[in-house]
Formats: C-alpha cells, structure tokens, sequence
C-alpha cells in the first residue's frame, strides 16, 4: 500500500480531461527555490496538502475548482497568494 | 505520558545527536529523502519494506522487529528519537509501532523533518552504521491497537475519530486521486464517527498545536473524555498522528488505532456506513 502523500514534484504533469491543476513555482530574487514546503488551504483556511518544490522550484496540486490560498514556508522566507481555480491549469508564480 | 515526555524540540535534537544511549531515526514515505540527507547520525525505517510483512497485510512479527532493531543498532534502553516528513505522519506511525511492541522510551521531534529544515539545522549523507544489538521486543500491545470487529461493536458507545479529509469521510472521494489502485469498495464513514481531519493539530511548520488549543479543537468535535476512543484514516498512517495527540500529548486514556482503516472497513461485506443524507 502507498501513503496518502503527495507524489514527487517531478516530470511531466499530465492534464486528464476535467481535471483542476494549480501548479507553478517558488522563486526568490528571480532564482528558483528548491525544497521549499507549499501548502494548499481551502478558501476557509483549512490545509488540504502539501508538497515540496523539486530543484527548479516547481509545485504542483491536483485540485477542484475554487478559491484556494497557497501557503510557502521556505529558508528564503515564508508567503501566501490567494487564487481562483478553473477547471484545466491555473499556473502561480510565488515570489518570495 | 504528557507533552514533555514525548516530544522534544528541533533545538534539543540538535543539542543530543551525539549523545549516546539515544538514537535518531527518521522514518518517511519518500524513503530518498534520507538516502540524500538525514540528520547527522540518524538511522532510517521503511515504514513499508521494514515494518509491513512482505505477503499478508499486517506487521512484521515480534521476531521480525527483533531482528529489524537488532541489526540496525537499536537497544532496547535506548531513548528512540523518530522524526519523518509529512508533518511526522511516518514519524508518529512509527512511535505507535515501538510502543506496540513495547519499546520504553520514545520520542517526537516536534515538527519533524520539515522544521528541522526550515531552522537551517544540518543535515548530511554519510552512511550509518550502529553495532548490532541483541533487542527483545514484547509481544504486541493490542491496548494500542484496535481490530474491524472492535470498530463495528464500538458503534454508538467509543469515540470514533476519522481523520480523513471531509471529502473522504461524506464519501465524495474513496483516497487520495493518485492512488487508484488502492480505494475501498464503499465511501463514506463508521456511523457515529466524528471527523477530525488530522492537519488541524499541526501548525504550518509541522509542530503540534498546544495542549490548550487540542482539548478545544477535539472537545469542540465532539469526544466525550470519558469513553475509549478509536482512530482511522485510509491504512492507519494519518491516523497514528491523532492517536498521538489523543492518546500522548492530551493523555486520554483508552485510545486505539485502527490500521485496518477505511481500506478494510469500506470493503466489509455487510459493516454500516453513513454518508450524508442528499439535500
């Protein structure tokens, strides 16, 4: 059996028909954050998941649409951004 | 047990690694993570090759722990120290484990591996070897541990908390989407449980939310301090963190975890299920 974990923030994101993606990357001063924690809270602030940036700062979450805030904790500093998901790709780029 | 017996801080760890009679282990899903840089020190657990019998869906024995802690180093008067990412769900699940089998003196560093990263404490690659051990391990502490027909008789007279998200616990989802290959044949929820998701007793960076702010998030859902308490989520690992708070850090008494969890309980010819009434 596997854990209920996200899957490693690696290769290609595949869009199947219907499906929400939020993805994006974690920069500071315009340089990609590795191993940085993103979270994914519902509109009411209540974590739904969490994965950790890949060596080029790329994150990605299987969602729904909705309101979601994106929380990142990082040793290049910490922020959030709130955003609406549609249905298909909803790209971010954090700068921290 | 109490908060101060069972958890210690990141700054503590750090102060100890070096310090025999304790032993650092980290225990992950993504069991890389170690292989490209643990604590300093820190031996790792599989929680799935090293803990799960290879062909039943159980536990390895108490001579397959034996050996398992033997052969990593692990004596049996050792203070074992887990930590683990994911907020410590690998970590917790662990510490249920040793205490399963009888292991004394167990310990969580508080926010696991992701506070210890995000302090800036280091972290490095060199392999680990401990001399071997002669550990004894007791015989499982089915205290600890609760059973599909424990779960069905408890109905209406335990706790049951399902730590699983809301869209798991209403039935909407069966797991997590990437995992297929692994979803019980029913949703929905043991009736009468109340759902907790296991995330509200951690705070961002992974540590556990005090004493005063767990009674309120868990008196608040519903648990009734007087009555023996169960936990599940999906296969028990979600579920070893609230049995961890419940059980460890709020010191309830009576208080199981269920490994068996909604992939056995959902697919339980004939077991009662709640889902929401539709609107």
């Amino acid at each position: 059996m596997t854990s209920c974990g996200a899957p490693a923030q690696t290769g290609q994101v595949a869009l199947a028909p219907g499906a929400t993606i939020i993805d994006g990357t974690v920069t500071a001063g315009g340089a990609p954050v590795r191993g940085a924690y993103v979270r994914l809270h519902d509109a009411d602030g209540e974590f739904t998941a969490e994965v950790v940036t890949g060596d080029t700062g790329q994150f990605t979450f299987y969602a729904r649409p909705a309101s979601w805030e994106l929380r990142v904790l990082s040793r290049a500093g910490n922020g959030s951004e709130r955003l609406e998901a549609t249905e298909g790709r909803t790209t971010v780029e954090l700068g921290l | 047990m109490a908060r101060n017996d069972v958890l210690v801080s990141a700054e503590w760890a750090e102060a100890n690694l070096a310090t025999p009679g304790i032993v650092f282990v980290e225990v992950d899903e993504d069991t890389s993570a170690y292989d490209d840089a643990h604590l300093p020190g820190a031996i790792k657990l599989d929680w799935k090759l090293d803990l799960q019998d290879a062909v039943r869906r159980d536990f390895v024995d108490r001579a397959g722990f034996e050996k398992l802690l033997s052969e990593r180093g692990v004596a049996n008067d050792d203070t074992v120290v887990l930590y683990g990412g994911n907020n410590n769900w690998f970590a917790a699940y662990a510490f249920w484990y040793f205490k399963l089998y009888g292991h004394q003196d167990v310990r969580l560093i508080d926010g696991g591996r992701k506070k210890w990263e995000l302090d800036g404490r280091p972290l490095d690659a060199e392999p680990v070897n401990r001399p071997a051990t002669q550990y004894v391990a007791s015989e499982q502490d089915l205290t600890l541990r609760a059973f599909r027909d424990e779960v069905v008789a408890s109905i209406g007279t335990k706790n049951l908390v399902d730590v699983r998200s809301p869209e798991e616990f209403t039935g909407k989802i069966l797991g997590p989407a990437h995992l297929p290959q692994e979803h019980a044949q029913r949703g929905g929820h043991v009736p009468g449980a109340i759902n907790v998701p296991w995330s509200k007793a951690a705070n961002d960076d992974g540590t556990f939310r005090s004493d005063a702010e767990l009674a309120e998030l868990y008196g608040a859902a519903g648990i009734d301090t007087n009555r023996s308490t169960i936990a599940y989520c999906r296969i028990g690992e979600r579920s070893s963190h609230t049995w961890f708070v419940l059980s460890q850090i709020l010191d309830l008494p009576d208080v199981k975890n269920y490994d068996g969890s909604w992939v056995e309980y959902g697919s339980l010819v004939g077991a009662p299920i709640e889902v929401p009434v539709p609107a």
